[in-house]
């Protein structure tokens, strides 16, 4: 073989050896996904169903109730003010972050809100916003609003200040307006860094969602993860908060999607090689 | 049109070291003209002000002393008469080759189906009329540095303002850049005030050289090689490019012997 190889030095390039293929990543992702489950269903089987649950017994939980519509419903219900509140965030945490980035007016008068806001231990507020705003769908919205708003604005915030100062420079220099300099340069080049906010955001939505689910009126895939646990029903009560997961994984890929559509350059730019 | 004057030009900086201020005086009433359709290069070691004076006249940098106008017209930040080319092309990554050039263009307020082929003949005029549809990032050096310059012309301003164009890009790239920046000036008759740090570079391209050091200007040279100079290779062999390269290296490198 070596000699095959050194004759044809000029084609080698075509021929290259046989290298070994890298496994895709969807097949490595589908392998640990199933030494996960298998792991679990093994030890789980072993532990007082109520203390715990595996995996087989939460797929049985999950037709059951995906069968009696129940599921289906308390999804619905807990997704209106999900979407509902990251969607506001997203609307209203860009442009707070471009203008906390941009000006430094802003940034000094409302920084620091945003830095507490993040770091704001929203549980213990739960009750005073729900003495403001009720128990409804008004209260669950401004939970999940405020969970994923900061994670949003800060990224967003820190992308505009990372922004090439030479690249704002070329604007000035065609007589660009603030407005413009904003919309057409900082905006753009801080899309990377708006996408991974909106990304960390999903997390703490459904985090905030369950939250309000539980401390307002319990309602949703909450009040499914409450019921099933009062009544001991471990394996019940582990179906939302798969559901919940695979939700964010969901969203999460979804808006990988949208990234690679809106900046398709950054992909592009940067190297996604890795070991 | 396109006449830059600098009249007795100053620039302070303060900045901050190790918790003490210092000043820098990056300017010094520097004074020179740039005359209409002329090239003129500015050089000098790191640190002598020369792109903070391009800076000034292209009014990304106010001046603390003094005054820059462009055909009379005194200099109050940024304006079409005068068109940038920066060190690095920074074309904005996420527009193609011609978007680049049409950004420019839009800013100025063109606006319709002109807008593209003005981007176009632009692109043309640098040799890149087939690449238009190439984002920055499927483009070679000094095929960006090809789209900056487009960008500038692109506006039609009177005067070209150049911050190191060529630094960056291998010494090929650079010689056939400079060959079509006299091709271009030849073609549109631009006036080209343009930063270096490159003796033969400034040699081969200039009608005048302003040396500077220490934010203030040391000597104005002509350069005594008469226009067009289709072949810059043939140039670099004449005893007055020889002469003059030596005379401003000499210039250059006066006080720095002591």
């Amino acid at each position: 073989m070596a000699d095959i190889a050194d004759k044809h030095t000029v084609t080698s390039e075509q021929a290259a050896p046989a290298e070994r293929r890298p496994l895709p990543r969807w097949v490595i992702t589908t392998i640990s996904i199933c030494v996960a489950l298998g792991l679990w269903e093994i030890s789980g089987r072993n532990i007082n169903p109520i203390f715990g649950s595996y995996p087989s017994a939460i797929a049985v939980a999950f037709w059951e109730l995906l069968k009696s519509g129940e599921l289906v419903s308390a999804l619905s219900t807990s997704l209106q003010p999900f979407i509902a509140g990251y969607g506001l965030a997203i609307l209203l945490g860009v442009p707070l972050g471009l203008v906390v980035g941009r000006f430094r007016t802003a940034e000094a008068s409302l920084g620091i809100y945003i830095t507490a806001g993040y770091a704001m231990p929203l549980v213990a507020l739960v009750p005073l916003l729900m003495l403001w705003l009720g128990l409804g769908f008004a209260v669950k919205v401004a939970v999940v609003f405020l969970m994923s708003l900061f994670p949003i604005v800060i990224n967003t915030w820190l992308g505009v200040v990372a922004v090439p100062k030479t690249l704002i420079e070329v604007g000035k220099s065609f007589v660009a307006s603030d407005v413009v300099i904003l919309r057409r340069i900082i905006l753009p080049a801080t899309l990377p860094y708006i996408m991974a906010g909106i990304r960390l955001a999903v997390g703490r939505a459904v985090v905030g969602m369950v939250i309000a689910e539980f401390f307002t009126t319990i309602s949703g895939l909450g009040a499914v993860i409450i019921n099933s646990a009062n009544n001991f029903d471990t394996a019940t009560m582990f179906v939302p908060i798969i559901v919940l997961m695979v939700m964010a994984i969901g969203l999460n890929s979804l808006i990988g999607v949208v990234e690679r559509w809106v900046a398709p350059w950054q992909a592009e730019i940067a190297g996604r090689d890795r070991e | 049109m396109g006449e830059v004057s600098f009249v007795d030009v100053s620039k302070r900086f303060s900045l901050r070291v190790d918790g003490e201020l210092h000043h820098v005086q990056a300017l010094e009433r520097v004074s020179f003209t740039v005359n209409n359709g002329e090239i003129v290069a500015l050089i000098g070691p790191s640190g002598c002000g020369k792109t903070t004076a391009l800076r000034v006249a292209m009014g990304l940098d106010a001046a603390t002393g003094g005054r820059v106008t462009v055909d009379g017209r005194e200099v109050e930040g940024c304006g079409y008469d005068r068109g940038m080319v920066f060190q690095h092309a920074e074309l904005l990554p996420w527009l193609s080759a011609r978007e680049n050039v049409m950004f420019g263009l839009e800013m100025k307020g063109v606006r319709g189906a002109h807008l593209r082929d003005a981007a176009d003949k632009y692109l043309e005029l640098v040799g890149l009329g087939s690449s238009g549809n190439r984002r920055p990032h499927q483009l070679s050096g000094g095929m960006k540095q090809r789209v900056g310059i487009a960008r500038a012309l692109a506006i039609d301003p009177s005067v070209l303002l150049m911050d190191e164009p060529f630094g960056a890009l291998d010494a090929q790239t650079r010689e056939s850049l400079q060959a079509e920046l006299l091709d271009i000036h030849a073609r549109t008759g631009k006036t080209i005030l343009f930063v270096t740090h490159d003796l033969d570079e400034a040699v081969l391209i200039a009608d005048r050289i302003v040396v500077m050091k220490n934010g203030a200007v040391q000597e104005i040279m002509k350069v005594p090689l008469s226009r067009p100079r289709p072949d810059l290779g043939l140039v670099r062999g004449m005893p007055e490019f020889v002469e003059t390269r030596y005379k401003v290296w000499k210039t250059l490198h006066e006080d720095t012997v002591h």
